[in-house]
């Protein structure tokens, strides 16, 4: 009697997981047609000729051009130096906000996620207004007898970088500051007591305590601007040509999609690169935690 | 945090004018765009002279203008209507699943936002022009669902688990089909949640740029796409009163959703 109980439940089991796994199909469905078919797509299309035959001539001809290795320079000195202010801008910022009072920190946390909510469009207009010859920045610095000149900030790579921390840096901050929240109170004031300066605190308690949300800001930062489009585009004035851009001229200018896949695989692979290093890092860092505690 | 140093007012005075430095750098940029919507200038002198709303008029009275917002709205509300639902029915899944199921069907779904935009902007036009489909509203809106599902998981997965399974349980067990548990027992519940997700789906596909600028075109070119045209041909301050505009929206948006969640 119970086996065949036993076995009606399996059975029932069985129908109800397969019922579950059905309701996701629909969504999985979509994102196999629309992002990873596309994917797989640039693939196969980076060993296609024009006609449609087999070739690894896409991959010697944007390999053996100036233009693809300037390109891939300019995208890892674009997201290296978004990186490096996001967290020179960022962590003090995230370590007010983490040391403030609730409701002070949630009005600051409101101001600081305005940006994120703003079009990028929005954005970047607005950086364009700033940073012009005749903009509010370069008057504020003629007029205030800072320069003779007004500065060139922008349609260059300065601006592009300008835009592009501007975008990260909210979504860079997100996790730090959780990471900060998070850290007990108790040991700060604990290394206070034992004598640690603010800048020793700093150093050896708290900046540890939120590597993890250092890392994971900094992947971020990472995912987005490696293939960043936008601000290149507008802000860089066709002097900035990261890898994005690249690809939107291949494909608009020479209508030449294989080599536009090629560059478009490229990215995949300098982010998988990137990514690798990071965890290994991640590793390191772990590794030398764990030895010290030993010590 | 650092109230364990209260003697150090110094280091504390430095932190705050810093920070109050990045929150300028992070604010000026939205902000200066205002002033100069209302501007009666064709130039972008600032503070305006004198102030108009001719600007408004030109974009409110503009054909390419309206029919761009228009696509834009159109979009927005079926990439919302699509995407939500499909989320929903994907979460419900990944909860009652578990384990690796789960993780698998995260995986994938999470796959747009980890993939660079330009990447799934070539890769669809590709297809698409395959199909002969570049430049169609149906390109261009299956390219802004596939961006929205994984905002829609992010919010109604965490709220799902909360989310008690009892009841459902109690209702299948009182002769409701699974349709109606779904509908008359879960959607009611995560009724806030839900609202978050529709409107953060919706604006996910009204600020998408990337993939409308590859693969959207003519009539079905949406605001993004001719905002982005524009700023790299010519700077008119058209595009500051549609800034203006489009800001006020998102944030009386994103009030709302803040204001409902709280309540």
């Amino acid at each position: 009697m119970t086996v065949i109980a036993d076995i009606a439940l399996a059975a029932d089991a069985r129908r109800e997981r397969h019922f579950f796994l059905s309701l996701s199909l629909p969504a999985l469905f979509i994102v196999g047609l629309a992002a990873i078919l596309p994917i797989l797509w640039i693939i196969r299309q980076s060993f296609l000729t024009t006609g449609g035959e087999y070739t690894v001539g896409n991959y010697e001809k944007v390999l053996s051009s100036g233009l693809t290795w300037s390109a891939l320079v300019t995208t890892v000195e674009l997201s290296f130096g978004t990186l490096a202010f996001c967290i020179l801008l960022g962590t003090p910022l995230a370590l007010a906000l983490a040391s403030a009072r609730p409701r002070a920190a949630n009005l600051l946390m409101a101001f600081v996620m305005l940006p994120l909510w703003t079009s990028i469009l929005v954005r970047t207009y607005g950086w364009l207004v700033l940073l012009r010859r005749d903009g509010l920045i370069n008057a504020a610095l003629t007029g205030s007898g800072l320069t003779t000149e007004p500065l060139p900030l922008v349609y260059n790579f300065t601006g592009t970088l300008i835009g592009m921390v501007h975008y990260m840096l909210p979504l860079f901050l997100l996790p730090v500051y959780a990471a900060m929240r998070d850290i007990d109170a108790n040991l700060v004031r604990a290394s206070a007591s034992m004598g640690a300066t603010l800048g020793q605190t700093i150093r050896t308690v708290i900046l540890p305590l939120s590597a993890g949300g250092i890392f994971s800001g900094s992947i971020i930062v990472f995912i987005y601007t490696i293939g960043f489009f936008i601000t290149p585009a507008v802000l860089g004035g066709g002097k900035v040509n990261p890898l994005s851009i690249r690809i939107e001229r291949t494909l608009s200018t020479f209508q030449d999609w294989g080599s536009a896949s090629v560059l478009g695989i490229l990215l995949l692979v300098l982010m998988a690169l990137i990514g690798v290093m990071f965890l290994a890092a991640r590793r390191l860092i772990a590794g030398h935690k764990v030895g010290t505690a030993h010590a | 945090m650092l109230e364990a140093y209260p003697d150090n007012r110094l280091a504390r005075i430095l932190l705050w004018s810093f920070c109050a430095l990045v929150m300028a750098f992070l604010m000026l940029p939205t902000l200066v765009v205002v002033p100069l919507s209302f501007s009666s200038s064709n130039l972008l002198e600032f503070p305006p002279r004198a102030y108009s709303l001719r600007w408004y008029e030109a974009f409110f009275g503009s054909a390419t203008w309206m029919a761009a917002l228009r696509t834009s709205l159109i979009l927005g509300t079926l990439t919302a209507m699509i995407a939500v639902p499909l989320g929903l029915l994907a979460c419900i899944s990944m909860n009652r699943l578990g384990g690796k199921a789960a993780v698998a069907i995260q995986g994938v779904l999470l796959t747009p936002s980890i993939v660079p935009g330009i990447l799934l902007a070539i890769g669809l036009f590709f297809v698409l022009a395959a199909q002969r489909l570049v430049g169609t509203l149906f390109g261009v809106l299956v390219g802004h669902v596939v961006l929205a599902i994984p905002v829609a998981c992010i919010v109604l997965l965490p709220a799902l688990a909360r989310f008690d399974w009892n009841q459902v349980q109690a209702a299948r067990s009182l002769g409701a089909n699974w349709a109606r548990a779904i509908g008359g027992i879960i959607v009611p519940q995560l009724q806030i949640s839900l609202l978050s997700a529709t409107l953060m789906a919706f604006l996910t596909s009204l600020d998408e740029s990337v993939i409308s600028i590859f693969v959207a075109s003519g009539q079905n070119s949406t605001l993004p796409k001719l905002m982005f045209l524009s700023l790299r041909d010519q700077i008119d301050p058209t595009i500051a009163a549609i800034s203006t505009l489009w800001t006020v929206i998102v944030v009386a948006v994103v009030l709302i959703v803040t204001l409902r969640q709280k309540s």
